[in-house]
């Protein structure tokens, strides 16, 4: 009834999704096990602070840069539309809500992603390339609880923060291109925004996105380096897959997240 | 001290890597497990180390069977063990000092300005007290590997285990390796097993050695019977010999065939 062929392909499909099942159920076992064992971490901050500055602090230039650029066409492209509709004060609502809502955590996930995700994965990938994991087992130090959970709730702190720096980032440069470059009445620029923006509805949805995107991609980031295969191939193949999976899972929990938060509106 | 039987193990049923290995290992000596490339020597080492469990058999190690300890049980047990990996696998992100106070610092609650005085007395003891400032990266191939011998001796185990420590070595470095090898087993009162495939080097410094070929133990003795055996195994790698029972080339089709000259 069926061809070779078909049936080779129908296989196929069946394993890939079979490995990609056991490989989820990895992941969260994985991620059970990072936070079971995180109380070492929190009884030595020392060891979170340090990579809050690698995972973090380095991550801000990128983030300030991005964040400042956005904002600034933004404020370009907000005008012009503003514009024909004769609510060009409405620039500063625009601005803060789009950045606040959306683009502040999205983009900042993203940047996060790319800047600190990947280099956790290259890092934790080649400590297991070189037996550092192997050591620290036979040593009788738990790698999940010295080397993985330090480096998690680094990354769910710093998340938000980050996302937080770029709206505001972005807010500036919006106002430097709408009320310094282009003209727009600086009062309204401000008391709209004010008005506009609510504490509970946008500031700290926003943050819970954040937070969400944060414990995703730096748990794909750990699991995919703590899983890497030891060679130079697997490494360079986990962090492209950190990167490209963990793009996407923002893109989609955004897209899950705001049809739960803005329902009503 | 360390004490196998009847031991054997495989990743699945097609493909065993280990058959029926009985071995004992006195405390106080320095054993050493030799064979070729692929006879099973590391994943022997990683099975007294714990890392992995017997298919069948036990390992025994201070009187405690391994394959019954829980996760907590073997880390008790991993306390009183050093081991050197192939390649030193010092923490990157650390410095020498840091590296060989790393023990210290996650198992005791030893006061830093003693944790100081220790670890300047195991650096002093691989002769690298003078390079507690450096990085792993800024160390030679040689140095790196002295340093892991001294991380891996901080807490002062009752068994040191050894994965190929002589391996990608210059001359010196491996003359300084191997007497080391020997001398803090001495002074630490340890128990060492030395899993290589370095020949002479080991031969100098072991009290006993056993030989693995394809998953099973097929010879032991002291150095001296080992260098005077007729088994033609043992003759073959104790004196480096091309050919002979383990052969030169890879299974494959005849040459002549390969090069379509039949």
């Amino acid at each position: 009834m069926f061809n070779r062929g078909a049936i080779i392909n129908f296989r196929g499909v069946g394993h890939h999704t079979v490995d990609n099942v056991l490989r989820l159920g990895f992941a969260t076992r994985f991620l059970v096990l990072t936070i079971l064992h995180s109380g070492t971490c929190f009884r030595r901050m020392h060891l979170i602070t340090r990579e809050l500055y690698y995972t973090g602090v380095l991550s801000m230039i990128i983030i300030v840069v991005s964040g400042l650029f956005v904002g600034m066409v933004m404020g370009f492209q907000g005008y012009q539309t503003l514009k024909t509709y004769g609510s060009e004060s409405a620039l500063g609502v625009l601005v803060a809500l789009s950045l606040v809502r959306e683009l502040g955590p999205v983009v900042s996930a993203l940047l996060f992603a790319s800047r600190a995700g990947s280099a956790m994965t290259a890092e934790i990938g080649l400590m297991k390339t070189t037996e550092q994991l192997s050591a620290m087992e036979m040593m009788a130090v738990d790698p999940i609880a010295r080397v993985v959970a330090p480096r998690f709730w680094a990354g769910v702190i710093s998340m938000p923060l980050l996302a937080a720096i770029f709206s505001a980032m972005g807010v500036y440069g919006g106002y430097l291109i709408g009320v310094v470059v282009i003209g727009v009445d600086e009062g309204s620029f401000w008391a709209q925004m004010q008005s506009a923006v609510d504490f509970r509805e946008d500031i700290v949805n926003g943050v819970i996105k954040s937070v969400v995107f944060g414990i995703a991609v730096t748990w794909i980031a750990l699991f995919e380096g703590y899983d890497a295969p030891p060679t130079a191939e697997g490494v360079s193949g986990a962090t492209t897959r950190t990167v490209v999976t963990s793009s996407l899972v923002i893109l989609g929990l955004d897209f899950i997240l705001t049809a739960f938060m803005f329902r009503g509106i | 001290m360390v004490e196998i039987i009847g031991v054997s193990y495989s990743y699945d049923r097609r493909r065993p890597i280990l058959t029926g290995i009985n071995m004992v290992v006195p405390r106080g000596k320095v054993v050493a497990i030799m064979g070729i490339s692929g006879s099973g020597k590391t994943t022997l080492l990683r099975l007294i180390g714990g890392v992995m469990k017997p298919t069948t058999g036990s390992v025994i190690v201070d009187g405690q069977r391994t394959n019954e300890l829980d996760r907590d049980g073997l880390y008790r047990m991993r306390r009183r063990m050093g081991m050197l990996f192939q390649f030193g696998a010092l923490f990157t992100d650390l410095s020498v000092y840091d590296n060989v106070a790393f023990q210290m610092r996650e198992h005791t609650d030893l006061p830093e300005t003693m944790i100081h005085d220790l670890v300047m007395m195991k650096l002093d003891s691989v002769g690298l007290r003078g390079a507690h400032h450096l990085m792993p990266s800024e160390l030679s191939g040689g140095m790196a590997r002295r340093v892991a011998l001294a991380r891996s001796t901080a807490l002062d185990p009752s068994l040191i285990l050894y994965d190929e420590p002589f391996t990608g070595l210059d001359p010196i470095s491996l003359g300084v390796t191997r007497n080391l090898v020997r001398k803090l087993n001495d002074a630490l009162g340890s128990t060492s097993i030395v899993v290589t495939h370095d020949v002479q080097e080991a031969l100098d410094v072991v009290d006993y050695v056993y030989y693995l070929s394809g998953g099973k133990m097929v010879a032991h003795g002291t150095p001296e019977q080992m260098r005077a055996s007729t088994d033609p195994l043992v003759r073959q790698f104790v004196w480096g010999e091309a050919d002979g029972p383990v052969a030169y080339q890879y299974p494959g089709r005849d040459f002549r065939e390969e090069l379509a000259l039949v």
